[in-house]
């Protein structure tokens, strides 16, 4: 990955500046409430027993290697998971204290307040201005659409670029601004929450850059989670970070993610309490 | 002795010409492939030119040849190519988006299913005008009416439309319906307002390539009646006769001038067909998509 290489972010790697401290962070209030979380695909458990808190308008970063469920556990907050067939997920997740997982709650509307942006940008095969618009065309939601698609758009970072041609194809635009349109996508539906899935991991350094700020803007309004496979990233972006790990179970081969340490983010960078976490951070394992 | 070692201009290498032969050799299958159709057309053109006029496109059936015209059998098909888009469209459609966005694999019915649909695909078009016959025409009695041919020839190319539109669903992109329902979309509006759009280009190719094959059906239509001398435009519901089966009824007759007639009812056959497949490539070309 280029944006790991060492030139680029040795100036920053200890820059963890941005990074609020966790008594503030925890004076916030608690958007998510994860306790005993476990996920299961097919009966294989692909992570287990996960207990951390999320909370508002803050960014938590979940770090770890290939493996460690940390991508299973983001797609946990906005139920992504249910589309996955024979995937199960057992414990509790509370947003605002009202269990995702429970009978009575509608995974769409979960999704309506809690949105994602993934790995790979995923413009939806529509004019730029198609593409912000879909959500709250499917949500039905009022007012003017032009509004909500500038606004969108300006808050992430891409309206300048993109004013003019708003009714060209979004696959026309560079890998860089189609994540930034993704952004805008989840952001015009107003959510609560934004989950990031490797978001900067298909994109160039620079590319990479400016999704960071603009990370640091929308925490004002939003609470963000990022799952990364760049540590420096997280160091950069994040005020908590969660550090999973994979235990291989011994006879069977199987491989289970599991959370080792949970903390503010200049705490996991300079002195973790685990020393798996140290050899990870330090780049001993991993 | 090395590769450098071999003068450069030292002849051919035996895998040089085995190279040349094979090339050859493919050059010579498609020339005895297109050759053949290139004959078959050029004769048909030449033979059917001096009748094809006027008379033929707007006039009646006759005893009589300089008199006998193809209307109602071109009228007939035209109708018979509209209902079999009417009736194997939505239906194809429904079933192939079933088939992808909802049927669970894991279920073995839906298994069965699926190799069942590729098999009807291959099962020649008499058995389905032998089914037509028994159940359509005289088993609810719809009788031997444009719109029984209409019923039977969509029963003949629903396969292909479910297969050719199951293809354009599968090739949208996974990432497509994540990112509509991490937005907070139903699985309705998903497929309805994502997965549909984005194959229709692949759907509408694959429908207008079944539909041509069902204006050139010929055998089903005898099965269930498409009687051969039809003296009046064809309704809905009333008797028929499709191009295809005047064109064969012409060729049966003694007289040389209907011989004449039956290449240019296959002239115009063949315009309305290949027209079709130009449509077809004309959206596949326009809408092709690059994700």
């Amino acid at each position: 990955m280029a944006q790991e290489a060492p030139r680029i972010d040795s100036g920053r790697i200890a820059e963890v500046s941005h990074a609020l401290d966790r008594m503030e962070v925890e004076s916030r209030e608690r958007v998510f409430s994860v306790s005993d979380l476990s996920v299961a695909y097919h009966g294989n458990v692909a992570l287990e027993g996960v207990q951390l808190h999320v909370h508002k308008n803050t960014i938590t970063a979940f770090i770890g290697p290939s493996g460690c469920g940390k991508s299973t556990f983001i797609r946990c907050f906005n139920r992504m998971n249910d589309l996955i067939p024979g995937a199960k997920v057992s414990g509790s997740v509370l947003y605002h204290g009202e269990d995702l997982y429970s009978r009575d709650v509608d995974p769409v509307e979960i999704r309506r307040r809690i949105g994602m942006v993934f790995q790979k940008p995923n413009p939806f095969p529509k004019s730029i201005y198609d593409n912000v618009a879909f959500g709250p065309r499917v949500l039905g939601m009022k007012g003017s659409m032009d509004e909500r698609v500038e606004s969108a758009l300006r808050h992430a970072a891409l309206w300048d670029e993109v004013k003019d041609r708003l009714k060209d194809g979004a696959l026309g635009l560079s890998g860089g601004q189609q994540q930034r349109l993704c952004i805008a996508r989840a952001l015009a539906v107003e959510p609560d929450v934004i989950l990031m899935d490797e978001p900067a991991s298909a994109l160039d350094p620079i590319s990479t850059t400016r999704i960071e700020d603009l990370m640091h803007d929308l925490k004002r309004e939003y609470t963000i989670i990022i799952v990364t496979h760049n540590m420096q990233q997280a160091a950069r972006v994040a005020d908590m970070t969660a550090f999973f790990s994979v235990l291989v179970d011994e006879d069977g081969g199987g491989r289970t993610g599991i959370l080792v340490e949970y903390d503010s983010t200049t705490k996991i960078f300079t002195t973790p309490s685990d020393k798996r976490t140290e050899d990870y951070v330090t780049g001993r394992f991993g | 002795m090395t590769v450098v070692d071999v003068p450069i201009a030292s002849g051919r290498p035996r895998r040089a010409w085995r190279n040349r032969l094979f090339q050859g050799a493919m050059l010579l299958c498609m020339l005895v492939a297109f050759g053949t159709l290139a004959v078959l057309l050029v004769d048909t053109a030449i033979t059917g030119w001096p009748a094809l006029s006027q008379q033929l496109l707007t006039g009646l059936p006759s005893t009589l040849p300089e008199e006998a015209g193809a209307r109602p059998a071109i009228l007939a098909t035209l109708y018979l190519g509209a209902l079999v888009l009417l009736f194997s469209v939505p239906i194809g459609v429904l079933t192939a988006i079933y088939l992808e966005e909802y049927a669970n694999r894991e279920r073995w019915w839906n298994r069965a299913i699926e190799v069942n649909i590729q098999n009807l695909a291959a099962v020649p078009a008499i058995v389905y005008g032998i089914l037509g016959l028994a159940f359509i025409v005289r088993g609810i009695g719809v009788g031997r009416v444009v719109l029984a041919g209409g019923l039977i020839l969509t029963l003949v190319v629903l396969p292909t439309v479910v297969v050719a539109s199951r293809e354009a669903i599968r090739a949208v992109p996974d990432s497509i319906r994540q990112g509509a329902f991490a937005l907070g979309a139903t699985k309705w509006q998903v497929v309805w307002r994502q997965v549909l759009p984005a194959a229709i280009p692949g759907i509408a190719t694959g429908s207008i390539l079944a539909l041509s094959r069902a204006v050139g059906e010929t055998a089903p239509l005898i099965m269930v009646g498409a009687i051969t001398y039809v003296a009046f435009n064809p309704t809905l519901l009333g008797a028929y006769t499709a191009l295809p089966v005047q064109i064969y009824n012409w060729t049966r007759q003694p007289d040389v001038d209907f011989q004449t007639l039956a290449a240019a009812g296959a002239i115009v056959l063949l315009v309305i067909v290949l027209s079709m497949n130009a449509v077809a490539i004309f959206l596949r070309n326009r809408y092709r998509k690059q994700w």
